[in-house]
């Protein structure tokens, strides 16, 4: 008997798999220090997240800690729960970016989300940085 | 108050349905499960005839249109209204058959896609939601890269539904595929569609899978899968798992009669929609037929 009432205790949660401060994520363009960092088995960590709630989502501008460095960078793939009609991955993918939204790597080999094309055109100002040159080395939307 | 009056509905037939329910909701094949004989007693007020006409295995084809159990949920007249809406939607397009462990193609409007379609190729992981908020998620490993999408199935943006290679897994949800190796979860995208004769039944593969090694998103020892192979854990995970188990719950009769729609509600549910149905498959089918020519393409 008493091993049925201690069964549950305690209330567990799932996880929610958020990108916050100190995320491990994965680098997915072919920038060297990305490239390096991720064949050394130190994958880069978020520092900082760009919006109000400090959670990433799609399309949110983040900083990383990559090799001792600060770098600039864009989510392009999340592994937490998405909406319907926008896909989710099984990594958390992002591509280094610098001030000027111009990304360090010339390719991308993974899936990126469709969304993110709509997402980064609303983000892109005349004269602030240019996220939309990210979906010109995209080479498969999803 | 309609609400109200349901619940004292229910409250009152609470037991007699119950044995029969249970039968209903176990996972045997949709074949065994037979219509019931005594139709004579509550035949007076319905015809009986009309009634053998919807097939058994209704429930399982179009589980959507049956509501959430969950008695604060309820709500008859939106539940008439939404499946008004459903079949309505089903004359306009083409939502077949399908089971999780499908593979299936969905085509859709997308406003962010340069060419305002898009589409995806994947094995169905999960079928969850009823009325129009009924959705299943597709799975696929594009560029050694996981990808889920989730679609609701009466989406007003979605062109065509399509079903690849219709089978079933020996699970209800294949969430498992998310720690198992990328081949058990990777589909060509340009997948022909595989064809079953008329009348044969669903197949069912049983493809056991192999996970990755731990850590895990479930503690899947726990979940009692059949589709899992050898987890290969150490003892005291399966210990833990059997202390855990509640084998006493597939007696609990209350328990499955909250958990599902009693087979009197089902069967008028599906009475009502049955003939609409019908004759929308019947539509489809000829269509189908009629598409069946392939112009001849030149070979070189």
């Amino acid at each position: 008997m008493s091993t049925i009432f201690a069964a549950r205790q305690f209330s567990t949660s799932a996880v929610s798999n958020h990108i916050m401060k100190l995320t491990r994520l994965r680098v997915v363009d072919n920038s060297t220090i990305g490239k390096q960092a991720m064949a050394e088995g130190k994958p880069p960590r978020c520092i900082h997240v760009y919006n109000k709630k400090g959670i990433g989502t799609i399309g949110d501008k983040i900083m990383v800690a990559i090799k001792g460095e600060k770098v600039k960078a864009i989510i392009v793939g999340c592994v937490k729960e998405q909406k319907p009609n926008i896909p989710r991955f099984d990594s958390n993918n992002i591509v280094l970016i610098d001030d000027n939204g111009t990304p360090l790597g010339t390719r991308i080999n993974v899936p990126i989300p469709i969304v993110l094309r709509t997402i980064l055109k609303e983000k892109t100002f005349s004269k602030g940085a240019d996220y939309t040159k990210l979906l010109a080395i995209a080479s498969n939307y999803v | 108050m309609l609400l109200k009056t349901l619940n004292f509905h229910r409250f009152k037939c609470g037991f007699a349905p119950v044995l029969r329910a249970s039968r209903l909701f176990s996972n045997s094949p949709p074949s065994d499960v037979q219509q019931p004989s005594d139709e004579s007693i509550s035949g007076k007020q319905v015809k009986p005839e009309r009634k053998s006409v919807v097939p058994s295995n209704s429930r399982f084809i179009y589980p959507e249109f049956l509501p959430d159990p969950k008695i604060e949920w309820r709500n008859s007249l939106r539940e008439k209204l939404e499946r008004m809406d459903m079949i309505q939607r089903r004359k306009h397009i083409d939502i077949p058959e399908f089971y999780v462990g499908s593979i299936m193609a969905v085509s859709s409007s997308n406003q962010h896609a340069p060419n305002k379609a898009t589409r995806f190729v994947g094995i169905c992981i999960q079928r969850l939601g009823c009325g129009l908020r009924a959705n299943f998620t597709l799975r696929n490993v594009i560029k050694h890269v996981g990808t889920e999408m989730k679609y609701q199935l009466y989406d007003p943006t979605i062109q065509k539904i399509e079903v690849l290679r219709l089978e079933k897994r020996l699970d209800d949800e294949l969430l498992y595929l998310r720690d198992a190796p990328n081949e058990y979860s990777t589909f060509d995208e340009n997948m022909e569609v595989e064809y079953l004769p008329e009348g044969a039944p669903v197949p069912v593969n049983p493809e056991m899978v192999k996970l990755k090694p731990r850590p895990w998103r479930a503690r899947w020892e726990r979940k009692n899968m059949k589709g899992l192979a050898d987890l290969g854990l150490e003892d005291r995970f399966y210990e833990r798992a059997e202390e855990l188990a509640t084998p006493w719950e597939k007696y609990d009769l209350m328990k499955q009669y909250r958990k599902t729609i009693p087979e009197e509600e089902q069967k008028e549910i599906f009475a009502e929609v049955y003939s609409e149905l019908h004759e929308v498959e019947v539509m489809r089918k000829k269509l189908k037929r009629k598409k069946v020519f392939i112009k001849p393409t030149k070979n070189v």
